[in-house]
């Protein structure tokens, strides 16, 4: 077609000559149409080539993204499933896979198609740290029982043992520690006995127990006006069998909240 | 193994002395049961016979349960028993005839009762009807040892219940009390045994009769309850309480059920009360000046006195009934509890336990004489059985043996009955039994009790 125009304009352009010559001169005749282009040998298509197809980072953390990016020539067209479809040859896209997703590029050209795959991981976000409390509140109870510990005595006896000053020792830096968190607070001493005196006489030892325990804290400066002291004597055990690993679980100052 | 036989040897070379002091003072209180009496059944006319078996089984438990007779066996009993006076036929008039049997009248003379195999002292016999919607009991005891019917007659008498068998207990009791008094005895009906029991939940004060019917509350403070005593007169039941926080002293009126008013002294322990004879004033431990010790104040509180001062344990103040001025009370003072005495003043003070094991609980007779008390000689610690001990000559006797734990014991009225507190049964109940030890019956089976205290 395009030849065919060549030769309209060029007929034109010799009639135009022709017409000017004719009253002149002779024309010459018209040169031979050029010959035919060489006939241009293509060589055969070459296949497309990725170069490369990647995903950076290859592993997220949901709702984080990745960006893939590829390289890919020789292509007459390069698309990447999974939603993307027809891309650049040589591009990148964000992605924000909600699950592990492998996408798969596809390229194809006159000399065929190839494929690679980029698969992006996607773990799952630690737990969300739960919602901040107004104030870390522990409550006095909890602050009791996490942090004072009962001191235990000998049958028929007031006296602070070895292991029991141990015991109140830390009880005093806990009390401490109680009272300055909570300054209202009152704290009682509960003093118990085993089953094997008699009751009216276990209630006064009992008595005995709770005040010796109170004695040694206020002496390590716990205020005494905020422990309260009760004898529960035999009346409130805290083990009901009948040997010596219950009886000393019974001989013992308890610290409570209240009566 | 080796201990108990060396305790077993020692228990041994000990009891010809035990036993001839018990004896000697066991014949006082029992009077060695020298009486015999003959109780066949009474029969009820009519509708009445339907409440003998309740009527007859309460008329033998209170004669038994009184310690002063012997019951002769049923099977020793003539063929016939008389009902009325009228069924007696006179000795003499038979010996006169001449034609009655030499011997043997099959029930109907004294001597039926009174000679071979019967061999009683007294017979007691009647019968009950129903007369115009009321029970009547017809009474009668007879000393059989008599030689006329005219003079053998000690008892006759009417006694009047509703026509069921609370009524039939009833006339039983009265007729069983009128038999005891006859021997000298004090009859147990009408008097009260007062405990502690957990039945509701809470340890709250109860009482109830002395064979362990009628159980009712009288506190209910839903707390924690304990340790009660009863004023002379029984109107007043005064006992530790924790319903206000720390352990003190509440008095209510028996009748009403009412809180009297009580100053209790700034202390951590206000405990064991105890009134003295006249009923004005209470004794109890306080741990005021920081040691429970004995105080005495009057019955609201005030005019308040300490009678004890030691750095020692002293609780459970027990007034002599008889005196009032001397006390006895438990006492840390010389090392594990034991049992003292002092003046109402604090002067004179005793040690009446010998130092051995733990001792507590103790308790006067009606006569101010002797106490029971609870005591671990002999045992392990806590393995408490109950003694009483003669106050003047410290010489004691043991009452319970090897049979859980025995504790809190208390004398009956009649001074020869005790209630106490036993685990024999697996836990704690209250029983009744002989100062001699024999005779124990189970008087309460709802929840856990203790504590009794015996009242008029």
């Amino acid at each position: 077609m395009l030849n065919k125009r060549k030769i309209t304009t060029l007929g034109v352009c010799l009639m135009l000559g022709m017409f000017a010559a004719g009253c002149k001169k002779k024309v010459p005749p018209p040169a031979p149409p050029p010959p035919p282009p060489p006939a241009v040998v293509t060589p055969p298509p070459a296949a497309p080539s990725i170069v490369e197809f990647v995903a950076e980072p290859s592993s997220i953390e949901r709702g984080q993204s990745s960006t893939l990016r590829w390289n890919v020539t020789d292509a007459s067209s390069v698309s990447i499933d999974n939603g993307i479809g027809v891309v650049q040859a040589n591009a990148s896209r964000r992605v924000f896979p909600g699950a592990s997703t492998t996408y798969t590029l596809t390229a194809t050209g006159p000399g065929g198609s190839k494929t690679a795959t980029a698969t992006v991981n996607v773990t799952e976000p630690p737990a969300p740290p739960p919602p901040p409390t107004a104030a870390p509140k522990v409550t006095l109870e909890q602050m009791l029982s996490g942090s004072v510990v009962d001191a235990y005595f000998d049958y028929d006896k007031n006296d602070i043992r070895e292991d029991a000053r141990a015991a109140l020792t830390k009880d005093a830096d806990a009390l401490k520690a109680i009272f300055a968190s909570f300054p209202d607070a009152s704290i009682t001493v509960e003093g118990h006995c085993d089953e094997r005196g008699s009751a009216e006489y276990n209630l006064a030892l009992g008595d005995r127990r709770a005040a010796s325990a109170k004695e040694f804290l206020t002496q390590l400066g716990v205020p005494g006006d905020k422990l309260k002291t009760i004898s529960y004597g035999k009346e409130r055990p805290q083990c009901t069998d009948h040997d010596e690993a219950c009886w000393q679980k019974n001989r013992r100052a308890h610290f409570s909240t209240g009566q | 193994m080796k201990r108990a036989l060396l305790f077993a040897a020692a228990l041994a070379g000990m009891l010809p002395l035990v036993v001839a002091q018990q004896a000697d003072i066991l014949g006082r209180i029992t009077r060695e049961r020298a009486t015999t009496i003959a109780l066949p059944e009474l029969r009820g006319s009519g509708a009445a016979q339907a409440f003998m078996n309740a009527f007859n089984e309460t008329l033998y438990n209170d004669v038994d349960a009184s310690g002063l007779f012997k019951i002769v066996p049923k099977t020793m009993y003539p063929l016939q028993v008389p009902q009325r006076p009228e069924d007696f036929r006179e000795q003499a008039a038979q010996t006169s005839t001449r034609a009655a049997p030499p011997a043997g009248g099959g029930g109907n003379l004294l001597s039926d009762w009174s000679s071979p195999p019967v061999s009683a002292n007294y017979l007691a016999f009647g019968y009950t009807a129903v007369q115009s919607n009321v029970l009547v009991l017809y009474g009668w005891l007879f000393n059989v040892g008599q030689p006329t019917v005219a003079k053998a007659q000690v008892i006759g008498k009417r006694y009047f219940g509703s026509p069921d068998e609370a009524g039939a207990k009833k006339t039983a009791h009265e007729f069983a009390a009128d038999i005891i008094a006859q021997l000298g005895g004090t009859s147990l009906l009408g008097t009260k045994i007062y405990f502690v029991s957990n039945r509701t939940g809470h340890k709250e004060i109860w009482v109830m009769e002395p064979d362990g019917s009628n159980q009712r509350q009288i506190s209910h403070l839903n707390s924690l309850s304990i340790f009660p005593a009863v004023s002379p007169d029984g109107t007043k039941i005064a006992f530790t309480s924790f319903a206000h926080g720390n352990p003190a002293i509440f008095i209510l009126s028996t009748d009403t059920g009412r809180r009297l008013p009580f100053y209790n002294q700034v202390a951590s322990v206000n405990e064991t009360p105890d009134f003295t004879p006249d009923g004005k004033q209470l004794l109890y431990a306080s741990s005021a000046s920081g040691w429970a010790q004995i105080y005495i104040a009057n019955l609201d509180g005030s005019n308040l006195r300490r009678i004890s001062s030691t750095r020692a344990l002293e609780v459970e103040p027990k007034v002599n009934p008889k005196t009032g001025t001397d006390l006895v009370f438990v006492s840390g003072r010389t090392g594990p509890q034991q049992i003292f005495r002092m003046n109402i003043d604090g002067a004179d003070v005793q040690r009446l336990t010998n130092g051995e094991g733990e001792a507590s609980n103790p308790a006067w007779n009606p006569n101010g004489e002797r106490i029971a008390f609870s005591w671990t000689r002999g045992f392990a610690t806590g393995n408490f059985n109950i003694f009483w001990m003669d106050v003047a000559s410290r010489n004691y006797v043991q009452l319970t043996h090897d049979a859980g734990r025995n504790e809190n014991p208390t004398w009956a009225p009649d001074g020869i009955h005790l209630a106490f507190q036993s685990t024999r049964s697996g836990t704690e109940q209250i029983w009744t039994m002989l100062a001699d030890g024999s005779q124990v019956r189970r008087l309460t089976t709802a929840g856990r009790n203790w504590t009794p205290v015996w009242a008029k």
